[in-house]
């Protein structure tokens, strides 16, 4: 029994700083979930404020059934595990572990032993006289996650798990931890600003933005169908395209090209209106010769990412009347909301930005092979199915957002 | 064989990183040295050579002294006047300077690392105004909160007539130390406490450690070096103070008399300079003692870490 429920969770710094705004988000019990997004957003506020680090301006937190809003950190029964680990330098890997144990008055003979035994779970076993400073980084950071293990808590929270670790390291520090979360089954949230991570890790995902929530969901949720155009640009490894359009009858208008209009959206739109058509590179489909239904243009630009090859080509933008639309915030999700034209979403989203007025830039990502060179002219297709529309800054969508899954073991979390 | 670029047999010649050579470098250090030479070391040894002498201020013994041995030291050890004057000494350096400034200067410090604004201005800038003003000025202003009759503390505590200075010699420099060198401590720990790593103190935190938990485990641990080099730093300084003598001048009865006055008084006011540069030299072993102390500790440290 320890979901995390918060509501309308706001923090004001001293200064106005307004990290929080108005929070709702309910964490199930024994999940593994994933605050996300770019720096200053407010995600390790919500991780601190969770952990009563910091203190909540209005709103309330609850852990299981306990209101915790008002409790000091000590008192929360969670554990945290730093982004440095926190180790402390002058106590043995045995000590460090056994710190909160000791610090809850545990004898010493049983905290050694509750020590040991925590070591043992997470590889530890042989290193357990040796200081902070005699580890390697991923000992450190299994040596951090053992002290917050072995006294039970009823939440972990992790701030950027993976940072201080080399990128080989990290590769494996990533199995390793989603493997612990599940065998533990303790609620866990974590915080991180890299997309992959959070997708990689999580079992659901809030990518927030300037103290806001814009999409909570499940990695798949939030990859395929991101709810605005902050979250399209923001996930995925290579951002996804987003294009102004206009809607033709049963058609849309997207770079002087026809595509079908996606069926989510079908009968959401209205004939003639503006909208902003998304679709990730990975959906492309690029062909060398003319095909229906394809945007085309010349290849600019091709990066080799290993197995696939990303490819920027240069489409022309819209029908004229939509590339004079008004510069800057013109872009597709000008308006989308308080922070729309600062998002990664944002710069990406201008149609006309970087490749010159009446030309817009779409990424497609290419097999291994069949790469084209640059100044080639070259055709994409979008799969059916994966391409949305965007108003606003927003999905054009019928799906009802989604809702918190049951917790994966035991009662229900909601009361 | 290909003759490449082989290494030099033999020891590599020193590292002459400036570029200067051997004699061009020995001239820019003898300035340094000359004046270290003239104005510490030939002092020190004439110190040490005075010691050994019954060298007077005035009379025969000035004109020409004369060696007389280690009488000067056995006749320090066995002057209760001395010993006494050492006891108060180490009162003095262990209630002004480990237990007052030290102490005082890390309570402030500890409670005011998360503030910034006018509050921490204002209490920083009373603390050092003790520290930078004159001694003269300082003593007077003492000399006038203190007084019996006309004092600032007995009009505040509603005690006239409390003799401060002659009743509490001790109690009174002491407290006149701390007040004087608290500034340094304050600022020294302020800067240590800024070097403790807040997620060491979060996690203690979020274990349920309780303040003095995060003190003993955390903070102590941290600074433990600093913590050493302070007290070592204002050990030395106040062992030497020579400014309560313009409080109390050794008084009443020589109960405040701490080592200084007590040499500056057998010294100038007696006359006797072979036996005050003994008592000097003892002084300065001791110095030298409590130095050794605190650099082996803070040797310790490092080779634990």
């Amino acid at each position: 029994m320890s979901a995390i429920t918060m509501r309308e969770l706001t923090k004001v710094y001293p200064g106005g700083v307004r990290a929080l705004d108005a929070l709702d988000l309910e964490i199930a019990d024994g999940e593994f979930f994933a605050l996300l997004g770019p720096s200053g957003c407010g995600k390790t506020t919500l991780l601190r404020t969770i952990a009563g680090l910091e203190v909540a301006s209005g709103g309330s937190v609850r852990i299981g059934e306990r209101d915790v809003t008002n409790l000091p950190p000590g008192r929360r029964d969670v554990a945290m595990v730093f982004q440095d680990y926190a180790l402390f330098p002058h106590m043995t890997v045995r000590d460090n572990i056994a710190y909160p144990l000791r610090i809850k008055k545990v004898d010493r003979r049983s905290r050694a032993g509750k020590a040991g035994e925590t070591a043992d779970e997470l590889g530890l076993a042989g290193l357990l006289e040796r200081r902070p400073g005699q580890l390697s980084g991923g000992q450190q950071q299994r040596v951090a996650l053992a002290r917050a293990m072995a006294c039970h808590p009823q939440v972990f929270l992790l701030d950027e798990p993976l940072s201080n670790l080399d990128a080989r390291l990290r590769l494996e520090a990533r199995t390793f931890l989603k493997r612990l979360q599940r065998e533990l089954g303790v609620t866990t949230v974590f915080v991180t600003h890299d997309q992959a991570e959070a997708l990689a890790l999580a079992d659901r995902i809030a990518v927030m933005e300037g103290g806001r929530i814009r999409q909570v969901g499940t990695p798949t949720e939030v990859f395929r169908r991101p709810a605005n155009t902050f979250v399209a640009g923001f996930i995925g490894s290579t951002p996804m395209n987003l294009i102004a359009a206009r809607v033709h009858g049963e058609e849309l208008a997207v770079a002087r090209a026809r595509l079908p209009l996606p069926e989510d959206a079908r009968d959401r739109v209205t004939d003639g209106e503006r909208l902003v058509y998304g679709v990730r590179p990975e959906y492309l489909d690029y062909s060398a010769s003319p095909v229906d239904g394809a945007l085309t243009g010349e290849v600019v630009v091709v990066e080799n990412l290993g197995s696939v090859s990303l490819v920027s080509l240069d489409v022309p933008a819209d029908d004229p009347d939509a590339a004079d639309a008004p510069d800057g915030g013109a872009g597709p999700d000008g308006d989308a909301g308080p922070d729309g034209g600062d998002g990664p979403g944002a710069g990406l989203a201008a149609g006309d930005t970087g490749a010159g007025a009446g030309r817009t830039s779409v990424q497609v990502v290419v097999p291994e092979g069949s790469e084209p060179e640059p100044g080639d002219t070259g055709w994409v297709v979008p799969r059916p199915g994966r391409s949305l529309l965007y108003r606003d800054g927003n999905l054009v969508t019928a799906a009802p957002p989604a809702g918190v899954p049951a917790p994966r073991a035991g009662v229900a979390a909601r009361s | 064989m290909v003759e490449g670029a082989r290494p030099v047999p033999g020891a590599s010649p020193a590292p002459d990183a400036a570029g200067l050579g051997r004699a061009r470098a020995t001239g820019f250090l003898v300035p340094a040295m000359v004046l270290i030479l003239v104005f510490l070391v030939v002092p020190a040894a004439w110190t040490i050579y005075l010691g050994v002498t019954n060298y007077r201020l005035t009379g025969l013994a000035a004109a020409h002294p004369e060696v007389v041995g280690l009488d000067n030291y056995t006749r320090a050890l066995g002057d209760e006047r001395f010993r006494t004057s050492l006891l108060l000494t180490l009162q003095f350096v262990l209630g002004s300077a480990v237990i007052g400034q030290a102490g005082l200067g890390f309570a402030i410090a500890f409670a005011l690392r998360d503030r910034r604004g006018p509050l921490r201005r204002l209490v920083e800038g009373f603390v050092l105004l003790s520290w930078i003003l004159p001694s003269s000025v300082v003593a007077f202003l003492w000399i006038a909160l203190l007084d019996r009759d006309a004092g600032t503390l007995n009009a505040l505590l509603g005690i006239p007539g409390t003799a401060w200075l002659l009743d509490h010699p001790m109690l009174s420099i002491i407290v006149f130390n701390t007040w004087r060198g608290t500034a340094f401590s304050m600022m020294l720990y302020a800067a240590a406490l800024e070097n403790v790593p807040r997620s060491h103190l979060e996690t203690a935190r979020l274990a349920g450690a309780s303040t003095w938990q995060q003190l003993r485990d955390v903070v102590f641990p941290h600074i433990r070096g600093h913590v050493l080099t302070n007290l070592l730093l204002i050990s030395l300084w106040t062992f030497n103070d020579f400014a309560p003598f313009l409080i109390t001048a050794g008084g009443p009865e020589q109960r405040s008399e701490i080592l200084p006055v007590y040499v500056y008084k057998v010294a100038l006011s007696g006359g006797e300079l072979g036996f005050g540069a003994a008592i000097s030299f003892v002084m300065l072993l001791i110095n030298l003692v409590i130095a050794l102390v605190y650099l082996r500790m803070l040797g310790r440290r490092k080779e634990a870490a």
